[in-house]
């Protein structure tokens, strides 16, 4: 028996956190900021563990997912997130909308927002997309859910809280991601997000895989990013190791590492994962090519915390709806 | 008359509670303590003897608390029916904020996760919360509550009815009955939560 009239009962100060409409990325979030989306995403998993798993925060409201590349996890969990809290859900087919027509980007956002569209979440291949959209619409909140190579904002919060379930407090620990830096959206918000919480983060990867590290200057502590093209050296001591998906496409070009050269050398495998902390966790956003990035023994290892990310995924995607569409109708 | 020129006279209260009306609004006229923690404690144990007379016993007997103040108190509760009766208690915590029905023009709170151990078909449901005023935070603990199961009986314990009510929603156990206008704020605070105990009211400028 539980008894919850002895558990600590927190109630802080409500902070004066901006309104906030669009997610675009992290690295406008502030870290009360992140710690409120954590906080809540909370309660919203108890909600997953229900019977009867609804809660009708936003009934009446209407989301739109409009997704100009594909995707499993992300559309799903947002859509399962919004018909729990009661939203009407809509789902746009790029290929079957007036976008085959040549209706230009604006045109069908500006057509979303007459049509009385509260949120829309939107994933597209160029980077900036949803910033340019958030810019130009007054009353649609913008959800980013993966542009170009820029951010995805949802599924680095989805790191962070699944991070933190395991680990407690991220300050100081050590997390590796490990694969295609340079191309990989999920990556860069991370990169954000895990500076913020004060956890030191180690990117390692094929050399032309790998950004500069200056590109780190204006992301928290210099020491808190580091490079490193070893995964054995990188995987010592870690707290965390993030597997990131192969880009089949990236390896074609010329200069390229093979696939079978990167197998060799940076694949996240039962040997190489007896070099991190013995609790060390391994994550991955998905979709896992299995035997490439990851070894099928480590995926659906004990060590493995790959499918509650997914489940994790949908709480904390309620949590940002139900910031963002009640929170922005607040008073005050 | 510009309420700027309003000086707040406190009377009867610590310093932590006029600190705590300053932050809320500003200007208010004085504030008083009704309740103190002997008085609290007094008003607890005879809500307690009541839960149990009006059981009668605790034998299907849930406490659930309403977040944030009503947590603390249906664990107090739950440890006095504990130690009148010799028995154990299943106790909850239950968040609203998803249920009530002013989510558009409120500011949002940080919600808790709610735990609720046990399954409430067939079992005797008592909501815990602070005050009881307009009855609309009852109104969505119900609807909370029975997502978790079908209660024999759903009954409202509050430790202080404050009158107002805006649907027909009624308090079975009440520590205190305290009769205010509209103008004023009752607030309870609790050593869990505020680190002391006591019921404060503050009378507002009457043009609020």
């Amino acid at each position: 028996m539980s008894r919850v009239g002895e558990l600590l009962v927190t109630e802080t100060l409500p902070t004066r956190i901006p309104p906030r409409k669009h997610v675009i990325d992290l690295d406008d979030f502030l870290v009360e900021e992140i710690e409120r989306v954590l906080s809540v995403t909370d309660a919203m998993k108890e909600i997953l563990g229900r019977d009867i798993k609804k809660a009708p925060s936003l009934r009446g409201k209407t989301v739109i997912t409009l997704f100009y590349q594909p995707s499993t996890r992300t559309r799903v969990s947002f859509e399962q997130a919004a018909k729990i809290l009661n939203a009407d859900v809509i789902n746009v087919s790029v290929s079957a909308s007036s976008v085959a027509k040549g209706e230009s980007l604006l045109n069908t956002f500006r057509t979303l927002q007459a049509l009385a569209a509260d949120v829309v979440v939107i994933r597209h291949p160029h980077a900036g997309v949803p910033n340019m959209l958030a810019r130009e619409l007054e009353r649609v909140g913008i959800i980013n859910a993966g542009d170009g190579m820029h951010a995805h904002p949802t599924q680095a919060l989805v790191d962070l809280y699944t991070l933190r379930e395991h680990l407690g407090s991220l300050a100081g620990k050590k997390i590796v991601i490990v694969g295609d830096i340079i191309h990989s959206r999920v990556a860069r918000s991370n990169i954000w997000g895990l500076a913020k919480m004060g956890a030191k983060v180690t990117l390692c990867g094929p050399p032309a895989f790998l950004p500069v590290s200056e590109a780190f200057t204006q992301i928290g502590e210099e020491s808190q990013v580091s490079i490193e093209t070893s995964l054995e050296a990188s995987l010592d001591g870690a707290d965390a190791v993030m597997a990131l998906r192969v880009q089949l496409e990236n390896h074609t070009r010329r200069g390229m590492m093979s696939i079978r050269d990167y197998v060799r050398l940076y694949q996240v495998d039962e040997y190489r994962l007896e070099l991190a902390h013995p609790n060390a966790i391994v994550m991955h956003p998905g979709p896992i090519q299995e035997g490439i990035e990851i070894s099928t023994a480590v995926a659906g290892g004990a060590q493995s915390v790959i499918t509650e990310q997914v489940t994790n995924g949908v709480a904390v995607r309620m949590a940002l709806l139900y910031l963002g569409v009640i929170g922005n109708e607040s008073a005050v | 008359m510009p309420r700027a020129n309003l000086s707040p006279h406190i009377t009867g209260s610590s310093r932590t509670s006029a600190s705590c009306w300053k932050a809320r609004r500003g200007a208010f006229l004085y504030a008083q303590k009704v309740m103190d923690e002997s008085d609290i404690g007094r008003a607890l144990a005879r809500m307690a003897h009541e839960i149990l007379e009006r059981g009668p016993g605790a034998a299907d007997l849930v406490l659930i608390g309403i977040h944030t103040r009503g947590v603390p108190l249906a664990g107090r509760l739950a440890s006095l029916v504990e130690s009148f009766e010799g028995v154990t208690v299943d106790v909850g915590s239950l968040e609203i904020g998803l249920y009530r029905d002013d989510l558009n023009s409120r500011v949002t709170k940080p919600l808790h996760p709610t735990q609720i151990p046990v399954d409430l078909d067939g079992r005797r449901v008592v909501l815990v919360d602070d005050v009881i005023y307009t009855g609309r935070s009852i109104r969505a603990a119900l609807d909370g509550v029975l997502e978790f199961g079908r209660p024999r009986l759903i009954q409202v314990a509050a430790l202080v009815d404050r009158g107002h009510r805006e649907l027909p929603i009624r308090s079975d156990y009440i520590g205190r009955n305290l009769p205010t206008s509209r103008h004023e704020l009752v607030q309870v605070h609790l050593m869990e939560v505020d680190a002391l105990d006591e019921v404060v009211i503050a009378r507002g400028a009457s043009d609020e």
